[in-house]
């Protein structure tokens, strides 16, 4: 535990010191804080004293924000070689990945606390649901694993961090809409599962309110085979000079 | 601990990288690792690190094998890669940190085991400075310490002193040559009079292959058969001196190397031949001006053994 929270530790440092941290939270900030607010069909035009105008603009940024913070992680230290220099150090494969995904998860965590005036404004306005509110910020905090996990897996393949970004973003949108629209082209149980498949129908019922198992199996299996799928793909090295 | 290889097999694809190597390394001792590109040297370097897996045979160190509990042997080895990978975007201070956590040093010993190899490597006045912004001397300064943070016990060093200058060269090797004393170290290199210099036993691969392994003086002797003495006499009869050079007794063979000023490869069998050849050119009142114990290069046997 020590060794995966030292690796965290430093990857946070770097996302602060190249900046990247601070440039997606503040692009974070920016996209969501504008169509929530400003434009579109906005809280006001909406006219609810509810997060829900939020929650799924975030679920479109983060879509594309988080591809952008995994695409380094793994492929930058395969490029430089320091792969190897980490990995002869006493850790496993899996301290590595594990505390790469955790340094993701929590400035994701941390973007998303900087909403937190949001929820305040908003139940100045009206009467907020809280158990709504916390079970969307749930939601956007699951798919953001997901998709980190994915990310993380993409950028395990590569050596090119663009090549990493763009098969992240092309993994992901199969689970953000192909998957849905496909199911809806379906009919009888095969277009049920595909509907299954997709991250809108979980994310949806998970941000409406409700916390069902099955949204929570979806989103730990996800999570499971990303990170799994990493760490086969690290250990191809065994294989391949 | 010493570092015991046997028999080890390491394939990519149809291609053997290491091709049944057996190697033996004992505690305090500097084993020079040569080969050309390509000939495995890395690839055994990173088995040994149980960065990748072998196919067949074993690696122990010190009686423990290297597939059955990397993280416990990691903990022991000090390993510089093969280009010297580092975080650039780090400053030296805080990488050398970092790695001092992940070797799980102690937090009260961290600080000072930092400060001590930052005085060692001579990085003082750049450890606020970030990797990417040192010289590539200076890189390799970091590259060494943190191979040396957790005082392993075994150092394998790829290339340690490549893009130093030759003050800088001097220093890393006295400071392997130091830690050999008590540590086990393997060196991997291209730069030949650093094995001499620093090892004290050659093993040399090709094609993943060992073909020599044994020190710098047996070597020598194995590729040239006898001792050679160079000479050079002069005031006589070029084609006389080299009959009666052949005539001696302790002699086996003379060659030619310059006619125009009389200088000869002697081949000796004996070992008198030196006594012999000052008594021949005094006795025909000859005048030796050079004589000198020939030593065919590190260089030539090299490519002799790695050439096809």
């Amino acid at each position: 535990m020590n060794t995966i929270w030292t690796i965290t530790k430093r990857e946070l440092n770097s996302f602060f010191d190249s900046l990247v941290a601070i440039i997606m939270i503040v692009l974070f900030l920016g996209f969501s804080g504008f169509f929530t607010w400003i434009s579109g069909s906005d809280i006001f035009l909406v006219g609810q004293a509810s997060l829900r105008t939020f929650f799924g603009i975030a679920y479109w940024t983060l879509f594309f924000f988080i591809p952008a913070l995994t695409m380094r992680m793994l492929a930058e230290e395969k490029k430089s070689g320091t792969i190897e220099m980490l990995l002869t150090k006493p850790v496993t494969d899996r301290q590595v990945i594990l505390g790469k995904y955790l340094a993701t998860i929590i400035l994701i965590a941390i973007a998303l606390a900087f909403t937190l005036p949001y929820v305040i404004t908003i139940s100045k306005i009206g009467n907020l649901d809280a158990g709504g509110m916390i079970c969307g910020y749930l939601a956007l905090l699951f798919i953001s694993a997901a998709y980190a996990s994915i990310g993380l897996f993409t950028s395990s393949l590569t050596a090119n961090q663009i090549v990493a970004f763009l098969s992240a973003l092309f993994i992901g949108l199969f689970f953000h809409i192909i998957f849905q629209i496909i199911a809806g082209g379906m009919k009888g149980v095969v277009g049920q599962i595909v509907n299954k498949l997709s991250m809108t129908v979980h994310f949806e019922s998970l941000s409406r309110g409700v916390l069902d198992s099955k949204d929570l199996i979806y989103f730990g299996s996800i999570i499971f085979m990303g990170l799994f799928l990493t760490e086969v793909s690290l250990a191809k090295r065994n294989v391949f000079n | 601990m010493d570092i015991v290889i046997e028999n080890l097999v390491k394939r990519f694809g149809n291609q053997k990288a290491v091709d049944n190597i057996s190697l033996k390394v004992a505690t305090g001792e500097i084993l020079g690792f040569l080969g050309p590109n390509g000939a495995g040297k890395t690839t055994t370097m990173k088995i040994i690190t149980s960065y990748i897996s072998a196919d067949e045979g074993s690696v122990t160190i010190g009686g423990k094998s290297v597939f059955d509990d990397p993280l416990e042997i990691k903990k022991h080895i000090g390993y510089l890669p093969e280009n010297n990978p580092l975080y650039q975007e780090m400053p030296v201070i805080d990488y050398l940190e970092f790695c001092a956590k992940i070797h799980n040093i102690g937090r009260d010993k961290i600080g000072r085991r930092v400060v001590e190899m930052i005085r060692m490597t001579g990085l003082n006045k750049e450890k606020h400075k970030k990797i990417g912004e040192l010289s590539k001397g200076f890189r390799q300064r970091v590259g060494l310490a943190q191979a040396m943070i957790h005082d392993p016990q075994i150092l394998l060093l790829d290339e340690p002193t490549s893009g130093l200058d030759p003050n800088q060269i001097a220093e890393i090797r006295r400071l392997i040559r130091e830690l050999g004393r008590e540590k086990t170290v393997i060196l991997s290199t291209h730069i030949l009079p650093e094995v001499e210099a620093t090892c004290d036993r050659i093993f040399i691969i090709n094609k993943g292959k060992l073909v020599a392994d044994g020190t710098a003086e047996s070597l020598r002797k194995q590729a040239q058969g006898s001792d050679i003495v160079r000479v050079r006499i002069e005031d006589g009869d070029p084609n006389q001196i080299f009959r009666s050079l052949q005539s001696l007794r302790s002699v086996s063979m003379v060659d030619f190397t310059d006619r125009m000023f009389n200088r000869f490869d002697v081949h000796c069998k004996g070992v008198d031949v030196k006594r012999e050849i000052f008594r021949l050119c005094v006795d025909k009142k000859w005048v030796l001006t050079e004589m000198t114990p020939f030593e065919t290069k590190l260089e030539d046997i090299f490519r002799e053994l790695t050439m096809n």
